[in-house]
């Protein structure tokens, strides 16, 4: 082949080392072309006669989409067409007529990739590169290969850049020209419609996506900037300078006797801690998944709705009133943090422990949780107040701490930071998980709660029966032994109104 | 050199040590527990809103409510977007357009982003005259800012190009703690439920579990061919997701210590950019380079749904805390909600 096959082996050991990021994609898909170009089970070639020349070595969009169906574990067509125009974005085969890279599933003709031009060579070609090509077609029987208006646009750009270099250019272009002419008919046509597909990806049509374009986080790390500024056609390139984000990357170094050291202490660290059986974690993960799946949108569908889908925005105004609804008050039941995360939640578990003259931990707790989020400078101050309150001696509010965090605490009362509490916090949480929290979700208070027997006041039986019978969608928050009871009270209440309104009317009539 | 030699051989046969040690724990797969459990059904998520605004490529995007979300773009724009009526709530010029990361402040009264100019820019929303403007430059990383999380208006945590994590406090632009240990740049950071700890994926390949208080990195996974570019939480906070160039996501255990699952198909041959899990972690999302979005069921590990409605690379994906919707941004200039 014109452009040389040899230089695809060693330059995919360079790609190793270049685009380490890009490099695994890029190998399972020249796999993949590897065996679409597979002689006995890959996709047949073919030469197609048309009006009044040959077509050569072509397939189809059809060919392409059922052989990946046949090769490769796709589901359906609409996978296979996403997996195929992935890879003629990348080049690896293109449409002979159009300069957008996209497969499409019917007679439309496909041709593969000279490996020379494929994206693991790691091109990067300088717009040198491209002026020439240009100026080469301009060259060609117009008739041909005309240059579509974006290319010609293209050009204009690019000889009024290179104005001074230009002659060069010309006589680059005229020499490939010549070149190309020698050629036999039909290899220069399948040459011409490879170097066109390798601009398409490295210039695409605008409005096309650029697959070349690499995330700015990776570029910045690329190694061997040289080596990639290849250009197609041998032109020389000025040197470029360093971009100002390249990093050349750091030589693997052999760690040093104090790494080696830091090493073996995070090692021996590591191997004694406690590991967990994996069906343990994995009961776990899986109960955790279950106990909150209803809770999950994308599973369950939200109670009464969902606000993107129905447009209704009640689910949040249910979220930010105070007054919390079953599902809610049923999930504090499921541990301790969801309790302590909502803060209707954690209103309801104060209110119950000052009900129980024990609500000290659970103002200790939260005290800590505040203080943590507090700017530097009133840190010592609150670590002071928090000291007092708690536990020193005497203090208002004492809490049992046991001996070794009290002393621990003490001293770092001495030296207040963000974290001077944390052992007499993590002491106190785990009292709290296993006592206050198990009482609080046994109490009456919670269960109620939990079973949203409301105490109406008269007012509110008639502004719910109202809501009721006016705005009846807006009312499914209620359950039906409520609503039982929302109607029995307002039928109670109306029957007496009528009781005492003929009354009065009986006692007038006497009178 | 004696000496050298000795400690090679010791911290050699720890390793080896440790993969025994956690090969000994492995009485059952995740796969043998759940054998019997269904897949997830099909997972069909649907366009609901479409965010458009942005001119260039959209790097991050994170949310700070159940309907306010900040997305950052080539464009050198930081939008506010109150995504429920796609109205842009603050449109904030960057100094510097090459911007990779943001976030929104818990509190909802910040937001920050960085990149490729090292610094992280944290910005007051609650402004008294209601401008928006920059209230603070954290400057000390040496190489771009790749990822930034708040811990409350006062902390924030960076990870970097430099290979480090930075905790820093705010109010003083001070670095409180630096988090070293990783070869590699790092790409991506997330904080564990109860922001005790967190975790970091780096172009080592491998993800560290951080202690925020003391410094230490208490875990490493590793197990990914190539660079980690995504790394999140599983709600319960006992479990690490990443998602690799190698074109896998993982689940790792930190109880166990060990990788429980590889989320890949042969199907796809693409990087992934980002990632986010469910409410229930049931279900993962993943943004792929090849402008998709999958999402895989996370205890059985096969692919349940595809998101597909982008024009370019998925760079960015966040699902709400209420759970009720996920974002994606990408390459394309678009943000979608999906549902």
């Amino acid at each position: 082949e014109a452009f040389g096959t040899s230089y695809h082996h060693t330059s995919l050991h360079h790609t190793a080392e270049m685009f380490s990021c890009v490099f695994l994609s890029i190998v399972q898909m020249e796999d993949v072309i590897a065996r679409m170009q597979d002689e006995k089970n890959g996709i047949p070639i073919r030469t197609v006669k048309s009006f009044l020349s040959k077509i050569p070595s072509v397939f189809s969009g059809s060919d392409i989409v059922q052989w990946l169906l046949k090769n490769l574990c796709i589901e359906d067509q609409v996978e296979a067409l996403h997996l195929g125009t992935l890879m003629a974005a990348h080049g690896y085969f293109f449409p002979i007529s159009d300069h957008v890279l996209t497969l499409k599933d019917d007679g439309t003709f496909y041709r593969f990739q000279t490996p020379y031009f494929w994206p693991s060579n790691c091109w990067e070609p300088e717009n040198t590169d491209y002026a020439v090509y240009l100026c080469k077609r301009t060259m060609q029987n117009k008739a041909r290969l005309e240059l579509a208006d974006y290319e010609a646009e293209s050009l204009a750009r690019l000889q009024r850049a290179f104005a001074r270099k230009w002659e060069f250019i010309f006589m680059q272009a005229e020499a490939q020209a010549k070149v190309d002419k020698k050629r036999d008919k039909i290899e220069r046509k399948i040459l011409d419609s490879q170097e066109r597909a390798f601009w398409d990806v490295h210039r695409p049509v605008p409005g096309c996506v650029n697959t070349t374009e690499v995330d700015i986080k990776k570029s910045s790390r690329m190694k061997n900037p040289h080596k990639t500024r290849k250009s197609v056609y041998g032109l020389q390139n000025d040197i470029r300078s360093h971009s100002p984000t390249h990093t050349p990357a750091p030589e693997a170094k052999q760690p040093t006797e104090e790494e080696l050291r830091e090493q073996i202490k995070f090692g021996q660290a590591q191997l004694d801690r406690h590991r967990l059986k994996m069906s343990k974690v994995a009961e776990s993960l899986l109960s955790y998944t279950e106990q909150y799946s209803d809770y999950d949108p994308f599973l369950c569908t939200p109670d009464p709705s969902n606000p993107w889908i129905s447009d209704d925005t009640t689910f949040w105004e249910m979220e930010a009133s105070k007054e919390p609804g079953q599902t809610r008050v049923r999930r504090w039941g499921f541990g301790i943090n969801e309790v302590l995360k909502d803060p209707i939640g954690r209103e309801q578990f104060l209110k119950f422990l000052e009900s129980e003259f024990s609500s000290e931990n659970l103002r200790f707790w939260l005290a800590v949780q505040e203080l943590k989020k507090r700017p530097i400078r009133e840190v010592p101050t609150r670590v002071q107040e928090i000291w007092e309150e708690f536990l020193a001696p005497g203090a208002p509010s004492a809490i049992n701490v046991d001996s070794k965090s009290y002393g621990k605490t003490t001293q770092n009362v001495k030296d207040p930071g963000r974290y001077a509490f944390e052992d007499a916090q993590e002491h106190i949480y785990k009292l709290m998980k296993s006592d206050s929290y198990s009482r609080f979700i046994r109490s009456s208070a919670y269960q109620e709660l939990l079973q949203a027997k409301k105490k109406f006041g008269v007012c509110n039986f008639f502004k719910y029966f109202l809501k009721m019978c006016l705005m009846p969608t807006k009312t499914t928050f209620f359950d039906e032994s409520t609503l039982k009871t929302v109607i029995l009270w307002n039928f109670i209440i109306i029957y007496n109104s009528c009781f005492l309104f003929l009354y009065i009317i009986n006692c007038n009539l006497f009178l | 050199m004696g000496e050298m030699e000795q400690l090679r051989k010791e911290a050699e046969s720890l390793k080896d040590e440790i993969t025994a040690a956690r090969k000994a724990v492995q009485d059952l797969t995740l796969q043998d527990h759940v054998a019997g459990t269904a897949v997830v059904g099909r997972v069909q998520l649907k366009t609901r809103k479409t965010l458009r605004g942005h001119l260039s490529k959209i790097y991050a995007v994170h949310w700070g409510d159940s309907k306010l979300c900040v997305s950052a773009s080539q464009d050198g724009k930081l939008i506010v977007w109150d995504s429920y009526t796609t109205n842009k709530v603050h449109a904030i010029p960057l100094k510097s357009s090459w911007v990779m990361t943001c976030s929104y402040a818990p509190s909802g009264n910040m937001v920050a982003c960085g990149g490729l100019d090292n610094m992280c820019s944290i910005y007051n929303l609650k402004g008294k005259d209601g401008n928006v403007k920059v209230m603070r430059e954290l400057a000390a990383h040496t190489g771009y800012l790749s990822c930034c999380r708040f811990l409350n208006d006062n902390e924030i945590i960076t990870s970097s190009g430099d290979c480090t994590c930075v905790l820093w406090d705010i109010e003083t632009g001070s670095q409180k703690t630096v988090f070293a240990g990783h070869l590699g740049d790092c790409m991506s950071l997330g904080v564990a439920p109860d922001f005790n700890t967190f975790i970091s994926g780096a172009c080592d390949f491998t993800a560290k579990l951080w202690d925020i208080r003391d410094g230490q990195c208490r875990q490493t996974f590793g197990g990914h061919e190539s660079d980690i570019n995504a790394i999140g939480f599983f709600p319960n906070g006992n479990a690490v997701i990443t998602g690799s160039d190698d074109a896998s996501c993982k689940l790792y255990d930190l109880r166990s210590d060990q990788e429980l699952i590889t989320y890949q198909d042969s199907g796809i041959m693409c990087g992934v950019t980002s990632l986010a899990p469910s409410l229930s972690g049931r279900l993962i999302l993943a943004g792929y380079d090849d402008f998709n979005c999958n999402i895989w069921d996370s205890l059985k590990a096969e692919r349940v749904g595809v998101l597909s409605g982008h024009d370019n690379r998925v760079s960015c994906i966040g699902v709400t805390p209420d759970g009720m919707a996920c974002c994606t941004g990408s390459w394309d200039s678009f943000l979608k909600i999906w549902n």
